[in-house]
């Protein structure tokens, strides 16, 4: 046991700006979690384990084997541990759609920092504070200074703070694939170039979708999935409901369309493509099936939140990666 | 020093290039704020090329391809019509002007019609004012 538990990895796991998923989606591995823990030992998890930041703090730098960051980075404890991950690690893996793209929270962009504590600490129907007292990041008290972290303006991506060394993306990402990558690391197998977006395949998604295609993909309206009867089997976007696939990664085991729901896109772009959303708008325009001007523009009046729908996990990376202002 | 205004066109080789090039050895004058990438057909300008160039500092970005129902490729000019409508939609979401993406058909004997379109352009941006794409790119708050 002991000589076996020298040979042990050391695997980190932390969140972000992160709903949690990406921590339940190592959980959800389930017996397999023993066949993890039996190669490796989690040193630092907050959702799971008791470790504090002090404790990561105290470890020598490099001697984290692996750790999987998911979440965005949001606010001055989710910079400080990204720096604090990356000098203890010998690999920093962007885990999830939130920390390889920015993910849902990176849709925050579109607003700005004051905007949001106008609306939550002022304007909200249950808010009641009349004297409009805002969260401050340093309170003195009879005992000391209290500090919460600083909340930025900008929502960012991982590699937009620190060097990552490789991506996997999804929202959650699948467990089978976080598996077969660990089972990669642990079996000492050569791992891709720096940089690899890991655990996904190359292709897009619409190659592996097994719904029934034409080449005449042409929309007359655009449908938000409740407002049209799903027939089962034709390609989403040629009954007119907006599908991410064409513009997306394979690998998630589409599990969404096997549930008759269109891809939302969280496996996030394919590697050609400097912007997901530009792609695929590029994409959904060609569908439409209208020359005229004012006929194009009625059938686009349908796609509601263009922006929030071709950008939703992908914001914080894209082109234009924020709301002007 | 006053605002000049940079402006990025994309003309189709078809029609729009050729007019533009009439304009020039017509010895047309023009503001001198625009610059040209020839393209093969409008169908080809990608959304990316149009937010690319936004982020790398455009003021303005025209794309120009042949009239309805003269694309060399049958259908690419329609193609780009549809992708600028939705792409209007999104800058606008994203807090910029509409006016400083324009799409407009040029024909191969249109020089005259290409330089107006260019001076009109030009002073549309100019009276917006620069684009601050870049420089808020460029910084994290």
């Amino acid at each position: 046991m002991s000589s076996a538990s020298k040979e042990k990895l050391k695997m980190a796991v932390y969140w972000g700006a992160a709903c949690g998923g990406c921590c339940v989606s190592v959980l959800d591995v389930h017996e397999k979690l023993f066949d993890v823990v039996a190669a490796a030992d989690l040193v630092f998890w907050p959702i799971a384990l008791d470790t504090k930041y002090a404790d990561v703090e105290a470890m020598a730098d490099k001697s984290i084997d692996i750790t999987l960051y998911n979440g965005a980075v949001r606010n001055s404890e989710n910079e400080h541990l990204a720096h604090l991950l990356r000098q203890k690690s010998k690999v920093l893996v962007a885990y999830g759609a939130c920390a390889q793209l920015g993910g849902i929270p990176g849709l925050a962009n579109f607003t700005t920092k004051e905007d949001l504590f106008r609306r939550v600490y002022e304007e909200t129907e249950s808010t009641v504070n009349p004297d409009k007292v805002r969260p401050q990041p340093e309170v003195k008290v009879d005992e000391g200074t209290l500090e919460i972290p600083v909340f930025y303006n900008d929502v960012r991506a991982l590699d937009q703070v620190v060097d990552v060394d490789y991506y996997i993306p999804g929202c959650p990402p699948q467990s089978e694939r976080l598996l077969e990558v660990f089972g990669l690391i642990v079996s000492g197998a050569e791992l891709p170039p720096r940089g690899s977006v890991i655990g996904a395949q190359a292709k897009p998604l619409c190659d592996e979708c097994e719904r029934k295609k034409t080449d005449e993909k042409l929309v007359k309206r655009f449908y938000r999935p409740w407002e049209i009867q799903d027939d089962g089997e034709t390609c989403f976007i040629e009954q007119g409901i907006l599908c991410m696939g064409p513009a997306t990664r394979a690998g998630c085991g589409h599990r969404c369309l096997n549930a008759n729901s269109p891809c939302r896109g969280c496996y996030g772009p394919t590697p050609d493509m400097p912007d997901p959303g530009a792609k695929m708008m590029s994409a959904i325009a060609t569908s439409i099936d209208a020359n005229d001007p004012a006929d194009i523009e009625k059938i686009i009046e349908n796609i509601a939140d263009v922006a929030g729908t071709f950008y939703r996990f992908s914001l914080p990376k894209s082109i234009i990666r924020r709301k002007l202002t | 020093m006053s605002f000049e205004p940079k402006i990025i066109a994309f003309l189709c080789n078809w029609c729009s290039y050729t007019g533009a090039d009439l304009a020039g050895t017509s010895r047309m004058k023009y503001a001198h704020n625009i610059r040209i990438i020839r393209v093969m057909c409008s169908g080809r300008v990608d959304p990316t090329f149009v937010l690319k160039s936004f982020r790398e500092g455009a003021d303005g970005v025209l794309i120009c391809g042949c009239h309805p129902g003269d694309c060399h490729y049958h259908e690419g000019n329609y193609r780009c019509l549809r992708r600028y409508h939705l792409l209007q939609k999104y800058i606008e979401q994203m807090g910029m002007e509409k006016q400083r993406l324009k799409l407009a058909w040029i024909s191969a004997s249109e020089g005259k019609q290409f330089a107006q379109l260019v001076d009109e352009m030009t002073e549309t941006v100019r009276s917006l004012g620069p684009c601050n794409v870049r420089t808020t790119m460029e910084t994290f708050g």
